[in-house]
């Protein structure tokens, strides 16, 4: 970022000296990173100033508690930026810009991330085009293979059910002496893909939540089942308080870890990092009685209401979402892309190794396993308030400070609390 | 107003410092730069007396504090009486005392599991735990540290450095440190393997995940402490214990009779201090286990943050109505120490 | 002081009472107990990511040794190896399939062997991963945030020292309507911790336009209660003549604060500049909610970009803490005889 900033001000400098008058607008991008994007982006930046001399990209890179905690204050009190990179698109969706009336060609953008802009909209609107995915997610298992040969136990196949995963696992565990059989990220979002596959339905009729259902007792009963006879440890689920986020990466990557719900994020750092260490692969999501189904995520960068200058935020956001840059940004970070046109094309990963490359592949495939119910869920507005709900309450029942009874409950009373609170004018 | 006889005054001539300092050369600069604020401030004291001058001085400090802790506690009691999920109080529905009526919605008070608002009464109770188990360590082991640095030992200001190191270090960096420390592959474990036991997770059980609170508490800041009343301690005269040495009186009875009836207004800051203090722990704990294992750890002030901030929606109300309770928790707390002290030096 | 009169400095000349050995070993305790762990943290710094996930950790950093082999292109990992007579051999890893390893010796590199991957061991070296802290450094404009947090503290620390004494001067010297009230208004302050009133003061901070400026970020913390007391708790002890004699001489207020009392205080407004310094260095949450362009971020805020929302990189984490550890430790090298005689000498009331 040094660099850049110096190679920016002696390129303003010649710039300058050439004798263009032209007016800088200066446009500010608030981003988080969980791997490498950071340095992607802003080389991808950099080149794109290079072509437009009329523009410049400040790109604020700050902590995901930033953007999670602070931004909406910000954004609330008419102080946010130009762009943000946000995970939590309903939330921020009141806050975004329609950049419809300012793009060459809405139609491309309609077509290649046309089901994503549904979740950065708000509910009732129908048309406008917010922003482009940064990268799109799947929820889906992790599975250390070597352990696996070496307890020598079969690999379950690809329609195998949670189940048979669960006790493969503590097979597996029990033989080679790790303490995680089977660890899922601490996490609503990822516990409603377990719930899916379980038939949860989430809204009733009306549309409106209705978190617990059978489908959802029945992944709750899996999981508090689990933690009991030894197949989840408590320290993840247990370990934190209310809605705190805990993951298992560290575990895995040392081989702890037999099988790792978690999602196509982690995919980039434990290309990285794991190394020649085990055979890691990515396995297809388990099925429930009723689908296979994971949960879809993802971050996008969206434009924001409050913009000075909405015609270069469009500028900017069609050269970020063009084929070949939204390519080369994809196949960099090593994420699932956000981008149908090229999701269909097929990207190659030239910078992941053969196991990172097949594990992206395995997720890829999964895009058409997910059910109708995820890919709403994913998109209602109101989504956080019901995951935070469900980990917080689950995680109480888990350490048993209360009954899952007595967490269903809490969990019904916190979404409508919450979500009655939102609405009041 | 009495002056402590356990302050030592000043005790250098302040006048021979004063013209040693002249003779120094910034001085003169200082005198030039000081002489262009002397003409305005002279003049402002012709125009309100020298009575009024104290009211100058006091100005600006308590122009910030207004501004910047008056003002915003005002704001917040205005958020209490408010609802809905908008930041500015003037887009915000009034809803009266509701959100304080969420807070004590309760079946019973002591089982928080009754209560709508479940993680506030937790966090009251674990808060209240936590402050009588923390104060009451550090004050008997400030008290403990001071006695020993009080002693006749060699390298004394370096042995009385180290315990105050702790006091400087951020309570995330402690609190990361000693997370670092605790995990499960952490160096506490491997020390315990390698004496031949089990793994602990410390921070997964809500015993040792509470101990652990208290001892990285008392540990960041047991030094500041303890150099309060090491002071307190120094300022008694030594021809006391001399005197009660040539009665060969027994050591405890001296600590007992003499050194701690004269420490007192000092235990007396560092317990008040010490107190207000925890109940305000935050940072520290929520770093080390972020209020788990479940929400054994969880704290007053967490819930909070958490209501205000964390959550999906950002609940201003309610975060607001449980810092007006605590605020007055707090204040209850600061008068009873008025009264005690007060009753005490009279 | 050497270590032999230390060791034999007794608190009677004539025999070691059971309180010297119990005295002594108190302290000696202390010093682990509170250096310990921040060594352990400086060495864990300096191990790579794969050195910070084993177990046991190893005491210093280590890092497996590599050795170039005829043939390939590569350096290889070398490991020892376990055979099946039992005699130990150090080979390079070619390559690891499944549970087996394909391992070479160096020195006779034509020679495949096949090994389980349980009967090897790496072999390490003593290696500092400076990588931990190079690489965050260079994506950071980290002189910029240095220079941030510098000017921040330094002129935060000014002000305060100049509001809080005059306060203190007032509140010690004077006797005045209101006095009583003034004093709980400055305890009352004592009790209110930010994190509460976040929200509020960021407001409050958005009306007056100081949004994005690092004035943001020194004024609200600028009038500290605990600066007040400390500084009147001294001031308090001053003789009082002096000012009198002062007085006498016509001299202003302005002048016997500024000339006679703020030089007699220097002890205890050092005690205040030293906090004040460690209190605006470590603030985090506070410039976090009200800076958000990066050209205004303090050093501490950019050096927990680090964590992501699904991830905790604990190798430049731990790196970074020891960066924003260092200055503190340097101030408290140099200047730990001030701190603890100042506040020694001001006790707290």
């Amino acid at each position: 970022m040094k660099g850049t900033t110096v190679f920016l001000g002696c390129f303003m400098l010649a710039a300058s000296l050439v004798g263009h008058a032209q007016a800088q607008t200066t446009l500010r991008m608030t981003w988080y990173s969980d791997g490498n994007e950071g340095e992607v982006m802003s080389d991808l930046l950099r080149r794109f100033e290079e072509q437009n001399k009329d523009i410049k990209v400040v790109l604020d890179q700050v902590p995901f508690k930033a953007i999670n905690e602070n931004l909406p204050v910000q954004l609330a009190a008419g102080q946010g930026p130009d762009l943000a990179r946000v995970a939590d698109l309903g939330g921020v969706a009141r806050y975004t810009l329609d950049l419809r009336p300012h793009l060459k060609d809405p139609a491309y953008f309609e077509t290649n991330f046309g089901p994503f802009l549904e979740w950065m909209r708000v509910p009732g609107d129908t048309t406008s085009i917010p922003g482009i995915m940064t990268q799109l997610t799947l929820t889906g298992p992790f599975v250390n293979k070597t352990l696996f040969e070496q307890a020598n136990v079969a690999m379950p196949g690809e329609k195998a059910t949670w189940e048979e995963w669960a006790k493969a696992a503590k097979d597996v565990a029990a033989k080679v002496q790790a303490p995680f059989p089977v660890a899922i990220d601490r996490s609503g979002h990822r516990f409603f893909s377990l719930a899916i596959s379980q038939g949860a339905k989430i809204f009733n009729e009306k549309g409106e939540p209705a978190v617990v259902d059978e489908g959802f007792k029945r992944a709750a009963q899996l999981v508090y089942d689990w933690h009991r006879n030894g197949v989840m440890s408590k320290e993840l689920w247990g370990s934190v308080a209310g809605t705190a986020y805990r993951g298992a990466n560290d575990e895995f990557k040392n081989a702890q870890v037999v099988m790792y719900v978690s999602g196509s994020w982690q995919i980039g750092q434990f290309d990285k990092t794991i190394g020649d260490a085990f055979d890691w692969v990515a396995v297809r999501t388990p099925c429930g009685p009723a689908n296979c189904s994971g949960m879809p995520g993802g971050a996008a960068l969206v434009a924001i209401k409050t913009t000075k200058s909405p015609q270069a935020v469009a500028r900017l956001l069609e050269y970020l979402a063009s084929e070949n840059i939204a390519r080369e940004f994809y196949e960099r970070s090593l994420f699932v892309p956000g981008h149908l046109g090229l999701a269909k094309k097929g990207l190659d990963y030239k910078g992941a190794s053969p196991q990172g490359r097949a594990a992206l592949t395995v997720f890829g495939e999964g895009v058409a396993q997910l059910s109708p119910v995820a890919n709403k869920l994913q998109g209602y507005v109101n989504n956080r308030v019901m995951f935070n709900a469900v980990i917080s309450r689950l995680g109480q029942a888990i350490v048993g400070e209360a009954t899952l009874d007595e967490a269903y409950r809490r969990i019904t009373a916190d979404v409508e609390q919450q979500i009655a609170e939102r609405n009041k004018q | 107003m009495a002056r402590s006889p356990i302050i030592p005054a000043a005790t250098e001539s302040p006048v021979s410092k004063v013209k040693l300092a002249e003779r120094n050369g910034t001085f003169q600069i200082r005198k030039v730069l000081t002489s262009i604020i002397d003409w305005p401030m002279a003049a402002l004291q012709r125009l309100v007396g020298e009575r009024g001058m104290a009211y100058v001085f006091l100005l600006p400090n308590l122009i910030f504090f207004g501004l910047f802790v008056f003002v915003p506690l005002g704001i917040n009691i205005l958020y209490s009486a408010t609802g809905g999920a908008a930041l500015f109080p003037a887009d915000r529905p009034y809803v009266g005392l509701d959100q304080y009526g969420y807070l004590f919605d309760c079946g019973s008070y002591i089982d928080p599991n009754t209560c709508r608002e479940d993680h506030f009464w937790r966090g009251v109770t674990n808060t209240f735990n936590f402050t009588m188990f923390q104060v009451v360590t550090m004050v008997v082991l400030s008290l403990l540290t001071a006695i020993v640095l009080n002693m006749k030992i060699r390298g004394r200001g370096f042995f009385r450095a180290v315990y105050f190191f702790p006091v400087l270090l951020s309570p995330v960096v402690v609190a990361l440190i000693w997370k670092w420390i605790l995990q499960r592959d952490g160096l506490l474990n491997a020390l315990i393997t390698s004496l031949g036991g089990e793994k602990i997770l410390f921070l997964n059980e809500p015993g040792w995940a509470t101990f652990w609170i208290v001892f990285v508490s008392v540990w960041s800041h047991m030094g500041f402490y303890t150099l309060i009343l090491l002071a307190g301690l120094q300022a008694i005269p030594a021809d006391i214990y001399e005197a009660a040495e040539m009665d060969a009186t027994p050591r405890w009875r001296v600590f007992w009779r003499l050194t701690l009836p004269l420490l007192w207004p000092n235990l007396i800051v560092v317990v008040v201090l010490a107190l207000i203090r925890a109940v305000q722990t935050f940072d520290e704990v929520f770093v080390l286990t972020g209020g788990g294992p479940g929400t054994a750890t969880l704290m007053v002030v967490q819930y909070i943050y958490e209501t205000a901030f964390s959550n999906q929606v950002q609940n201003f109300g309610l975060a607001a109505a449980a810092s007006v309770v605590l605020g007055v928790v707090l204040f209850a707390l600061t008068l009873i120490q008025l009264a005690f002290t007060r009753r005490k030096t009279s | 002081m050497n270590v032999a009169s230390l060791l034999t400095a007794r608190r009677s000349a004539r025999r070691w009472h059971w309180t010297d050995v119990a005295a002594y070993a108190y302290l000696l305790l202390g010093v682990v107990l509170m250096f310990g762990p921040v060594l352990w943290l400086v060495l864990s710094s300096f191990k790579t990511q794969a050195g910070l996930l084993e177990f046991p950790p190893s005491l210093l950093p280590m890092a497996q040794k590599e050795v170039r082999v005829e043939g390939f292109p590569q350096p290889l990992q070398l490991f020892r190896v376990t055979m099946e007579d039992g005699s130990t051999r150090e080979l390079a890893q070619v390559r690891r399939v499944g549970i087996q390893a394909q391992m070479v010796d160096p020195l006779n590199p034509s020679q495949q062997v096949r090994v389980p991957i349980d009967r090897r061991v790496p072999v390490r070296e003593l290696s500092l991963a400076t990588r931990n802290y190079t690489e965050p450094l260079e994506r950071f404009a980290f002189t910029r945030f240095l220079g941030n947090s510098v000017f921040v503290t330094v002129v935060a620390t000014l002000i305060t020292l100049l509001i809080n004494s005059m306060a203190a001067y007032a509140l010690s010297i004077y006797e005045f309507k209101g006095k009583n009230a003034a004093m709980l208004v400055v305890i009352g302050t004592l009790m209110i911790p930010i994190t509460i009133i976040l929200v509020p003061v960021y407001l409050v901070v958005t009306t007056v336009g100081l949004v994005n400026s690092l004035w943001a970020v020194i004024l609200p913390g600028a009038a500290t209660p605990t600066g007040v007391f400390l500084l009147r708790q001294y001031m308090l002890t001053l003789p009082r003549d002096l000012i009198e004699a002062a007085r006498m001489d016509k001299a202003s207020e302005w002048q016997i604060y500024w000339r006679i009392v703020m030089p007699l205080t220097l002890p205890a407004l050092a005690v205040l500049a030293i906090f004040s310094i460690m209190w605006r260095w470590n603030e985090f949450l506070w410039p976090l909610a009200v800076l958000t362009k990066t050209e205004v971020y303090t050093l501490q805020i950019g050096l927990n970009a680090f964590q992501g929302e699904l991830q905790t990189q604990w190798h430049y984490l731990l790196a970074m803490t020891v960066v924003t550890l260092t200055p503190v430790a340097i101030v408290f090298v140099f200047l730990q005889r001030f701190i603890t005689t100042g506040i020694a000498n001001t006790g707290m009331k």
